[in-house]
């Protein structure tokens, strides 16, 4: 007799739940497609079994920053080999930014984003609304139908909302449905021409900078604004110690004031830019050593809560152009458990932190029901070996593009299953 | 370039036989000057400039006259451009006087495929029309590539292709030359 | 000449940040040997035959191109001079295309100028053909470094000094959006000179001093106390529009160069600036004039040798040099006049 499909049983893996603090060797069987139990379960006659001795058993991580590029810009992405990447990564679910074209701020591209991640069939993919119409920064989306469609925050991400009148009416409207607004935050007339970090290394290469004030402005009149509507506010891709600085203040007065780090902006500084590396660039840049170690006390103190990759892809002739010209971003899907399990190596955070910065806090942040092994969720589970050395190798990422930044980089931990309601979607070395 | 650190080298001409043999050069050409107002004197960049001026000191001992002279830098006529370091050392071509009509003793120290003096003769003509030119060569050490035959020679060697023969200098002004095998 | 062995070996030049004091020191010496060919009726040598240097130029720039197209010429090289409208290749992909197309006809330097920095990091990144940077946006214009620094060699006696070691020279003007003024400030500090910057705190790279290696003055007068040298920059008139600066009679009234100003350098202090001027913008008319003061005219001479040298070097061929080739040539190294 066989069992039901998205039955799994895993054994003698190093099980790790984040959101309970649970860290225990023990067995997990997975039913129907949802979590049964963990411990000393009794699985079903005929359940197929892994064999997870000397694996870390975790939730399946949940990237809440992610670039898919389609509709409109399949040439660099599209949700297929995007959430494909996203399985190689152990990234079972990914929220997807609202910078394609047609821009999601109608429900109908909703729709289709979610028809084509179900036939893909990689991991969930939940979308982000734009916040504003056409992300030009003027006339409010219709926030509730979206959400009602499926979207799980709102974000004009790639630019920000420079207005301050309408950012106060966003954070003001989007309390009817609790929604959490995403702020790429960037003072575009600060940021003017600038293509790199405004320090040392960009005025020796004649670049035009980006000072770390035009987020920390940004920052800080946002977080004025959620003093004043409520709002649930979350900052994208925080990269200046002013912004941590100013975090840390609103959330130690109560407002409800998150924000999420990349891997890149934690692990690499403007130098790594070297002699015009475009794939050194993205947006927000890669900041000076001093931000870069605000980043990582912010995490250590729990004022970043969330890893997110703000993965995005791009074809090799947006990156193969003068440094000025070339396009914004970095795709970071299978690197994001590497880099995160760097800084455990380095003891900025411990295990449980880390793992709870790319599972349940991004989940609980967009409340989506995954990022645990609680029994009842469903069942998206990763295996990784956190001990397997690797290099980080631009040629074998499985999505569609190239442009990484850690392209060389040694680094530990590596994804060897991961399973998606019950089922495997990527296995290492298939 | 490491390779070059075991190199062989020998004396092949004093100092004293590097005197006596420009004094020979300078006694053949001595009499041939008819109308020393007509003569020049030009060496080739870097050895034949030492030997050109030793020579036009012997000659102005001799005759009690002193011809002007000239040093010729061949660098940008060389034929092997791609086989110069990336750094060629380049010397100052300095021909202060007419050459136009005038007859242009060439002095070089050493003598070898002939392709140096065809740079010469070219770098020469793009300064004028000379009425003739001699060579005066200090040392022939033979393997011509070229059809090019001194006029005034004051020793021959025999040398291998793969040896290097040179004139350097050994303490202030005196000269020796130099036989060196190639690694 | 020292038997130091060169820094550069990869086949290109790209900016003063990767060139020794030994590079430099090379191709000076080699430019003044070469000047005297400048001079000659016949103003041509065979060095280069069958060489070809392609001139890409992506932005306007009449002087630099005639200057590198004379020197090609003039050591006999086939010269082709490229130019691309820069609205053309405003979808940047084109320019490697352009590039690769160009490699196809297998050149052999290519000299390339456009807007963006680091474009020839680029460029040298995607094809093998040697590639001299004419100018990259606010980046690096070697060429330009090493022609003043030649211009400077030539006038040392009159600064009496022998050599660049110590010699204060003061940077004025838009050093932010300046690849004059970036490559001088590398290149000179190479060469054991003092670089100060002098201009508007609006015109200046941020972090400049530990940048560059130079103190940064916004103070006109204090910026030339003793300098030997004035290097003024040309002010790009479309700076105003961003608000760099409110007008140009106030940039002329605190920052642009007159005699009364020059009065502050050290006496004898020369004036330089890359060209073309602006007349009472930077400098005054009257002192652009001056050739008791300013070389602006030697520069330009200067650049032409430099050029030379500088393709001479490029296409001049094995990268080790032979050490007995080294020690004979030291050896009689200034023998003649
Ligand atoms: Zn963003």
């Amino acid at each position: 007799m066989n069992a039901e499909a998205g039955t799994l049983l895993i054994k003698g893996g190093r099980v790790i739940d984040p959101v309970r603090r649970f860290d225990a060797t023990a067995d997990l069987l997975l039913v129907a497609g949802k979590i049964e139990e963990i411990g000393r379960p009794d699985p079903p006659p005929g359940c197929p079994v892994i064999d997870a001795t000397g694996l870390v058993v975790a939730p399946g991580l949940v990237d809440m920053h992610v670039h898919l590029r389609e509709p409109g810009f399949e040439f660099k992405e599209t949700i297929a080999s995007g959430t494909r990447t996203a399985a190689a990564g152990g990234v079972t679910s990914v929220a997807a930014m609202a910078n394609t074209n047609p821009v999601i701020d109608d429900p109908s591209v909703v729709g289709y984003i979610l028809e084509k991640a179900r036939a893909a069939g990689h991991a969930n993919v939940f979308p982000i609304g734009a916040l504003t119409r056409g992300l030009r920064g003027e006339t409010l989306t219709e926030m509730g139908l979206l959400q009602k469609a499926g979207c799980v925050a709102f974000s004009d991400d790639g630019r920000p909302v420079m207005d301050s009148g309408v950012m106060r009416k966003a954070l003001d409207y989007s309390r009817a449905f609790n929604a959490l607004l995403i702020q790429h935050a960037e003072d575009l007339g600060l940021a003017a021409r600038g293509c790199m970090n405004e320090g040392v290394v960009a005025s020796r290469l004649g670049l035009p900078g980006i000072p770390a004030e035009s987020e920390d402005i940004i920052v800080d009149r946002d977080i004025r604004l959620v003093s004043l509507t409520g709002g649930r506010y979350h900052v994208a891709h925080i990269s200046t110690r002013g912004a941590v600085q100013a975090v840390a203040a609103a959330r130690a007065r109560g407002l409800p004031v998150s924000c999420e780090a990349t891997p890149h902006h934690l692990a690499l500084t403007d130098i790594a830019v070297g002699d015009y590396d475009t794939d050194a660039k993205m947006s927000p840049p890669l900041r000076g050593e001093v931000d870069r170690q605000a980043l990582r006390e912010g995490l250590a103190q729990g004022v970043v809560t969330v890893i997110a990759s703000d993965h995005a892809p791009h074809d090799l002739d947006s990156k193969r152009v003068p440094f000025c010209q070339a396009a914004n971003g970095v795709v970071g899907l299978e690197t994001l458990l590497p880099i995160t399990l760097e800084l455990v190596a380095e003891g900025v955070v411990n295990l449980n932190a880390a793992l709870a910065a790319i599972t349940c806090n991004p989940a609980q942040l967009l409340g989506i029901d995954r990022g645990t092994l609680l029994p009842g969720r469903p069942a998206d589970v990763v295996l990784f070996d956190a001990n397997e050395a690797w290099t980080v190798d631009a040629a074998r990422l499985h999505g569609m593009a190239r442009n990484t930044c850690f392209h060389g980089r040694p680094v530990r931990g590596r994804v060897k299953v991961t399973i998606l309601a019950g089922r495997i979607v990527y296995r290492d070395g298939d | 370039m490491d390779a070059m650190t075991q190199l062989h080298e020998e004396i092949v001409m004093t100092a004293d036989a590097v005197r006596q043999a420009v004094d020979r050069l300078a006694q053949h050409i001595q009499a041939d000057v008819t109308q020393p107002q007509n003569w020049v004197v030009i060496g080739i960049r870097r050895g034949g400039a030492v030997v050109a001026r030793l020579l036009r000191d012997r000659l102005t001992q001799l005759r009690g006259i002193t011809l002007p002279i000239g040093y010729l830098d061949i660098t940008f006529y060389r034929d092997d451009l791609d086989t110069v370091g990336p750094n060629p050392l380049v010397g100052a071509t300095d021909l202060a006087m007419d050459i136009d009509d005038k007859h242009i003793i060439l002095v070089d120290d050493v003598l070898f495929t002939g392709r140096t003096i065809r740079a010469a003769l070219n770098a020469l003509f793009d300064f004028g029309r000379p009425e003739g030119v001699s060579l005066a060569i200090l040392v022939d050490r033979g393997h011509r590539q070229l059809p090019i035959q001194p006029d005034y020679v004051a020793e021959t060697l025999e040398t291998q292709r793969r040896e290097s023969i040179k004139l350097v200098e050994k303490g202030t002004g005196e000269f020796v030359v130099v036989r060196r095998l190639r690694a | 000449m020292t038997a130091k062995r060169s820094t550069l070996k990869r086949k290109h030049l790209l900016g003063m940040a990767e060139l020794s004091r030994t590079d430099i020191t090379q191709i000076l010496e080699t430019a003044a040997s070469i000047r005297e060919i400048n001079y000659r009726d016949i103003k041509k040598v065979p060095t280069l035959r069958g060489k070809t240097i392609i001139n890409l130029f992506f932005e306007n720039s009449t002087r630099t191109r005639t200057s590198f197209e004379l020197a090609g010429k003039r050591m006999s090289a086939d010269v082709v001079n490229i130019s691309v409208a820069s609205s053309s290749v405003a979808k940047g992909e084109t320019l490697i295309d352009t590039m690769i197309t160009l490699q196809a006809m297998n050149p052999d330097v290519v000299v390339v100028r456009h807007a963006e920095p680091g474009v020839h990091a680029l460029l040298a990144r995607h094809v093998d053909t040697a590639v001299v940077n004419a100018g990259d946006g606010g980046h690096e214009h070697p060429t330009q470094s090493l022609l003043d620094m030649l211009t400077i060699e030539d006038n040392l006696h009159r600064l009496n000094r022998k050599n660049f070691e110590g010699l204060v020279v003061a940077i004025c003007g838009d050093v932010l959006h300046s690849r004059v003024a970036r490559s001088n400030a590398i290149g000179l500090r190479t060469m054991g000179a003092q670089v100060r910057l002098v201009g508007p705190p609006t015109l200046m790279p941020r972090f400049a001093e530990e940048a560059l290696g130079a103190p940064v003055f916004y103070d006109l007068d204090e910026g030339l106390a003793g300098a030997q040298v004035v290097m003024v920059l040309r002010l790009q008139l479309e700076r105003m529009h961003a608000a760099f600066i409110p007008s140009v009679r106030e940039y002329f009234k605190f920052w642009g160069l007159s005699r009364r100003r020059l009065a502050c350098a050290a006496p004898g202090a020369l004036v330089m600036h890359p060209g073309p001027v602006n007349r009472g913008v930077e400098i005054s008319s009257e002192l652009t004039d001056d050739p008791e003061r300013t070389v602006i005219l030697d520069q330009v001479a200067n650049g032409l040798a430099i050029r030379m040298a500088v393709l001479y070097r490029l296409c001049s061929g094995r990268v080790v040099v032979e050490k007995e080739q080294m020690t004979t040539d030291a050896t009689l190294k200034g023998e003649g006049p």
